[in-house]
């Protein structure tokens, strides 16, 4: 389970990006989306230690790991998929999955995990991590590296970024594999409905802060209306509600 | 009968356990340590300086010569010169290397020019790596020198690496190239503590589509200093690229210095000079993985010389 609690964070110019963010995630499938320049990147950066939060406090199965280092809290089991990977000259694509597993992982291994972000692992195992790399590739490599891990908090940041249109089936059935393998929550930053689709609990997070959450099924109509309906949404999702209950 | 230290400066140098198969010649505090021969490959002493000549028979193929150095006497200064006759249409791999091992106080030094001559068509694969080790105060010097003659045709493909504990070295190669020849030159290194290296390439393009590769990846550390000078003229049709690559850190200095010389329209010359820390979102990616911050860092040099 992880907690946030007033958890806020000012850059070193004092600009604050987030305010105030109160979320506990209980719901193994969880999707946060909202607009561009909301916070959402942010808020993963703070919870994998990545940025310090200015305000509050952050805890992962009740221990405060607000102050934990990077590595301390990858070691607790908190993995990132960044939603723009980095990119090493020299080192391989099997020397990263290797580091992600934490463990000398055989070319077999290795291998399978390309093979389920559908790459040909006998093509990519041995290529540098560098410019060479497409960005789907560079894509992909990233979040099988968070496979690799099978931590307990799995965050991935827009994965589908990139992706074709063909692929995306199958990343959705990398997520719904990883969901019956693991035990852990898997957080994913998305802007899909297709992504939303499969999620238990969607978080909206806007000008910093949480702006809704809520069950999927009772968000995700409320999101796809609001597209085309502008601010009917909140009416027509209390009516929903209204009439189930 | 090579004691356990030679042994260890000879696996480091040449990545040899035993003796290597085929030709080789072996140079072990500055006197003849062994020698092989094959039918197509000869080794011969030189009689007016110190020094072998290397003759490789025109068409030679999967063959290869081994020559390492080593020295483990403190104070020993050793100077050779070796020249290397590869003849027309032969493929070939020549493995060089010198290992200091100095524990004593005096300063121990190698000094090895190397001159190459590549009939038409000949192709060389020539690897050549340094490593110092020791606990002495004596300084751990290398100079190599390595001079290459490339005739029509011809190709040549050099790596060189310097990855710990010499103190001192410079490194001067240069070439010059016939029509069609081309070079290839991967040059790695890092220094570290008060070391200094200076690395300095000159090529002269001479023959119409003859090209020049020169790469060159280094890491700094400590207060050590680096320099990279490189010059590449190019006085017929042809195309020439130099890259000096880096990674600067704590107190390091790295000096890049390309010079690029256009005699010809047809002279398509380029240098790429990049110098800079390691990359914070490099850090932050290994670490997000679990790794210290030490550890990435390592991980990241290691990746970056392989
Ligand atoms: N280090 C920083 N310094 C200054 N501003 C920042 C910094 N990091 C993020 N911001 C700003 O904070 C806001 C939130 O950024 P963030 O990357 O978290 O958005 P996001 O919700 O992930 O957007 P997107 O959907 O485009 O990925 C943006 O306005 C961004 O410009
Ligand atoms: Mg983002």
């Amino acid at each position: 389970m992880l907690e946030l609690k007033h958890v806020g964070f000012e850059t070193e110019g004092n600009k604050e990006i987030l305010h105030d963010v109160n979320l506990t995630i209980n719901d193994r499938f969880v999707a946060i989306t909202g607009p561009n320049g909301g916070g959402k990147s942010t808020l993963a950066k703070v919870i994998a230690g990545i940025y310090t939060p200015t305000a509050g406090q952050i805890l992962l199965d009740g221990v405060d790991i607000t102050n934990l280092s990077i590595t301390e809290r990858a070691n607790l089991g908190v993995s990132y998929a960044f939603q723009q990977p980095v990119r090493f000259k020299g080192l391989q694509v099997h020397d990263l999955l290797g580091l992600a597993a934490g463990k000398d992982t055989t070319v077999n291994e290795a291998c399978n995990y390309l093979s389920e972000v559908g790459l040909c692992a006998r093509d990519y195992i041995d290529r540098e991590i560098d410019a060479s790399l497409s960005g789907g590739e560079l894509k992909r490599i990233e979040i099988a590296m968070v496979l690799a891990r099978a931590t307990k908090l799995s965050i991935f940041d827009e994965p589908e970024a990139g992706i074709d249109l063909w692929s995306f089936q199958n990343l959705i059935r990398v997520f719904e594999k990883m969901y019956e393998r693991t035990r852990g929550t898997i957080l994913i930053i998305s802007h899909q409905e297709r992504i939303l689709n499969i999620a238990d609990t969607i978080v909206v997070i806007k000008g910093g802060q949480v702006d809704k959450v809520g069950p999927r099924a009772q968000l995700l109509p409320c999101l796809l209306g609001s597209a085309d309906a502008g601010g009917a949404c909140s009416v027509l999702a209390d009516k929903v509600e209204g009439v189930r209950g | 009968m090579m004691d356990a230290i030679e042994k260890k400066l000879l696996k480091e140098v040449a990545d040899l356990d035993a003796l290597p198969v085929g030709a080789y010649n072996i140079r072990a505090n500055g006197q003849p340590g062994g020698r092989h021969t094959t039918a197509n490959i000869d080794i011969t002493t030189k009689a007016d300086k110190p020094g072998i000549d290397i003759h490789i028979k025109p068409g030679t193929v999967n063959e290869s010569v081994h020559i390492p150095v080593i020295l483990s006497q403190t104070g020993l200064k050793d100077l050779v010169y070796n020249d290397f006759y590869i003849g027309e249409n032969a493929d070939v791999t020549i493995i060089a290397g010198c290992g200091i091992h100095n524990c004593g106080g005096a300063d121990a030094q190698h000094d090895g020019i190397h001159t190459f001559y590549l009939a038409k068509n000949a192709k060389l694969r020539y690897v050549e790596k340094h490593y110092g080790e020791g606990e002495g105060r004596g300084k751990r010097l290398m100079n190599p020198t390595t001079i290459v003659h490339l005739a029509e045709g011809a190709h040549m493909e050099m790596e060189t690496t310097q990855i710990a504990g010499i103190d001192d070295t410079l490194r001067k190669t240069s070439g010059d190239l016939a029509a069609g020849a081309s070079l290839v030159v991967h040059d790695k290194i890092m220094t570290t503590g008060n070391q200094h290296a200076i690395a300095d390439f000159a090529v002269d393009l001479n023959g119409d589509g003859c090209s020049a590769n020169v790469i060159s990846r280094s890491v700094a550390k400590d207060k050590s200093q680096q320099e990279f000078i490189s010059r590449l003229n190019g006085n017929c049709a042809c195309a020439g690229h130099t890259e000096c690559d880096a990674i600067i850190m704590d107190h390091a200095c790295v000096l890049a210095s390309p010079q690029l010389t256009a005699n010809n329209v047809d002279a398509s010359l380029i240098h790429e000079a990049a110098i800079g820390k390691i990359a914070g979102e490099q850090l932050v990616k290994l670490m997000t993985l679990g790794l210290t911050e030490k550890q990435a860092e390592d991980q990241i040099v290691n990746g970056f010389l392989k």
